[in-house]
């Protein structure tokens, strides 16, 4: 087996067959390492976790995941989303289920777990984003924030060995962004492997192993939070940060 | 009172055209009044009814002839049967309709039910005389072809709308082509194909009963209408609830079952309520196959009987009523479904 979770080798992609969104993409992550991606809105960063569980295809190169390479095989397919979570930035909970029943939903009919036992290990993820007492209300009855932690739990019942973060705390109100991120600096402890999409600086700082930069479809720049954040090489990658950390 | 000053009677337009049309609206309701109840015939005497006529109704003529408007065709002392069993079929509807009994085992019921249904309504077994499907007749045929229709327009429209939306080329067309062609059909003319034209296709010697033909007929038409309420209802789910249910390992069914069928349903409800509606009221054009259902077995029991000939109205009257209570009870069910799945909204 080799020793990255996730590698990426010559990947491309197009959307239609003018936008060149992924050019080139080389990227190897090791077991339990967290990543960042960084980069201006339409530079593909999205795209390029969105291949790790295929929620995209992309049309040239490999994508490998834990040793599956990924292709339109239906039993590849399932295997690696059993294995990779993904959080959302609009949450995507299930608004007609409650709480609860969106965390159990998954483990009883996908991984066939008898219901008392998912609504046990449920209540235990609920717990440790800290929001149990939620569990019979419906989504939308939540705050922003609660639902991203909602979400997260969700992913989490059904012990994911990687982790996936699109842009989790964009649509969250000011405020609400902490809560969420101490839930995922608490999971980045927990060693599992993350990549995680966002323009939350601090977090990258304080957590991150590496930190991507990405623009036009490439990996422009990638280093650990020390160097990138202090010593950036290119100059796309020295205006970028100059622009987010202006104030 | 109030309201009234300021909505009806602000000036002297409004205030004249609102004595015109209460002048109006009081005239007419007392002549309606006076020929539906004041001047009206309540018994069953021709003669009585005659001598009525111009000035008040006449429902002796539902008095007269009730037993074959409501049963149609089917033989006069075994009308019991019918009743029964169609009083059967509408609580076995009526318990359907509620929380309590969408359980798994009610399935059971309604096979047991059903089985009833066939075996008061045809016969033959239990000592009782066989009655064919074209002697039966009236509210029980008209109960029984809604509710099959509806029955099994339900699942193949959700098909045929899953099918419309699916990747699969050859899929999306078949779909596509099947809603596009019964579409563009009148269905009376779906139900003579039914009736007469695919007799001819059958092999010499075998024949599918009538009934079972129209059934099929109203299924395949309701369901191409009710596939493309539903596909509306489909196309209202945002893209991050597939998104999130395949990212959490869930195959198709498993989604379309869980996540998107139930929200997407729910969008739909006054769509489908009108689907079904207007299925109910469908039922009376299989008259035209020679299947006496409640429309059809009031011009059986008016036509037949010089004496009642000119009572028409009135029987048509009577069976709009009937009608009426089964849709609005509907539409009345529609609005508590409604509620029943708006639940998890913020309100």
């Amino acid at each position: 087996m080799s020793d990255y979770m996730i590698e990426f080798a010559k990947v491309n992609k197009w959307y239609g067959n003018h936008f060149h969104v992924l050019r080139d993409i080389d990227l190897q992550v090791r077991r339990g390492e967290r990543i960042v991606i960084c980069g201006p809105s339409g530079s593909g960063k999205s795209t390029l976790i969105r291949c790790i569980n295929r929620l995209e295809a992309h049309q040239q190169g490999t994508v490998t995941v834990d040793g599956l390479e990924l292709s339109d095989d239906v039993k590849v397919l399932h295997e690696v989303r059993r294995k990779v979570g993904m959080v959302f930035q609009q949450f995507n909970l299930f608004p007609h289920l409650t709480v609860l029943e969106n965390l159990t939903l998954a483990p009883i009919h996908v991984n066939k777990l008898p219901k008392a036992e998912a609504e046990e290990r449920a209540m235990l993820q609920l717990q440790r984003v800290q929001i149990a007492e939620q569990a019979h209300k419906y989504p939308l009855q939540l705050s922003g924030g609660q639902q991203q932690r909602v979400a997260i739990a969700r992913t989490l019942c059904l012990t994911p060995q990687i982790l996936l973060f699109d842009e989790p705390t964009s649509a969250l109100d000011p405020e609400m962004i902490k809560e969420v991120l101490d839930v995922m600096t608490e999971l980045a402890e927990q060693g599992i492997t993350m990549l995680c999409v966002t323009h939350e600086m601090g977090f990258a700082k304080s957590v991150a192993d590496r930190v991507i930069f990405m623009d036009q479809g490439q990996i422009v720049e990638e280093n650990n939070p020390h160097d990138f954040f202090n010593r950036p090489r290119s100059e796309r990658t020295q205006a970028f940060l100059a622009k987010i950390l202006a104030h | 009172m109030n309201w009234l000053r300021s909505n009806l009677f602000n000036n002297v337009f409004n205030s004249s055209v609102t004595v015109l049309l209460g002048t109006l609206l009081l005239y007419a309701l007392t002549q309606a009044w006076g020929w539906a109840i004041g001047q009206a015939v309540w018994v069953a005497d021709a003669e009585q009814c005659h001598a009525a006529r111009g000035t008040g109704a006449c429902w002796g003529v539902v008095a007269e002839k009730y037993r074959i408007i409501i049963f149609g065709r089917y033989p006069f002392e075994e009308q019991w049967r019918p009743l029964l069993a169609t009083l059967l079929l509408m609580a076995l509807l009526l318990a359907s309709c509620m929380r309590v009994f969408w359980q798994r085992w009610f399935a059971a019921v309604w096979v047991v039910v059903l089985t009833v249904f066939f075996i008061l309504m045809h016969g033959g077994v239990l000592g009782l005389a066989t009655v064919t499907t074209d002697q039966w007749g009236g509210l029980p045929l008209t109960i029984l072809l809604a509710s099959m229709s509806v029955l099994g327009a339900f699942p193949l429209g959700i098909l045929l709308a899953l099918g419309r939306m699916s990747d699969l080329p050859v899929i999306r067309s078949l779909c596509t082509v099947y809603i596009e062609l019964i579409r563009g059909v009148p269905l009376i003319s779906v139900l003579f194909m039914a009736s007469f034209l695919f007799p001819l296709f059958m092999p010499e010697g075998t024949s599918i009963d009538v009934l079972v033909r129209v059934l099929v007929a109203m299924v395949l038409f309701a369901a191409a209408y009710l596939a493309e309420v539903i596909r509306g209802g489909l196309q209202a789910i945002p893209r991050g609830q597939y998104e999130a249910a395949v990212s959490l390992g869930m195959g198709y069914w498993l989604m379309q079952r869980k996540i998107i069928l139930p929200q997407a349903l729910a969008t739909v409800v006054p769509g489908i309520m009108n689907n079904f509606i207007s299925t109910f009221k469908d039922t009376s054009l299989v008259t035209i196959v020679s299947l006496y259902e409640l429309t059809g077995s009031l011009d059986l029991a008016v036509n037949s009987d010089p004496d009642w000939m000119a009572y028409k109205l009135e029987g048509y009257l009577f069976i709009a009523l009937i009608y009426f209570v089964f849709c609005f009870s509907l539409s009345r069910y529609s609005q508590w479904v409604e509620r029943q799945v708006n639940r998890g909204k913020v309100h």
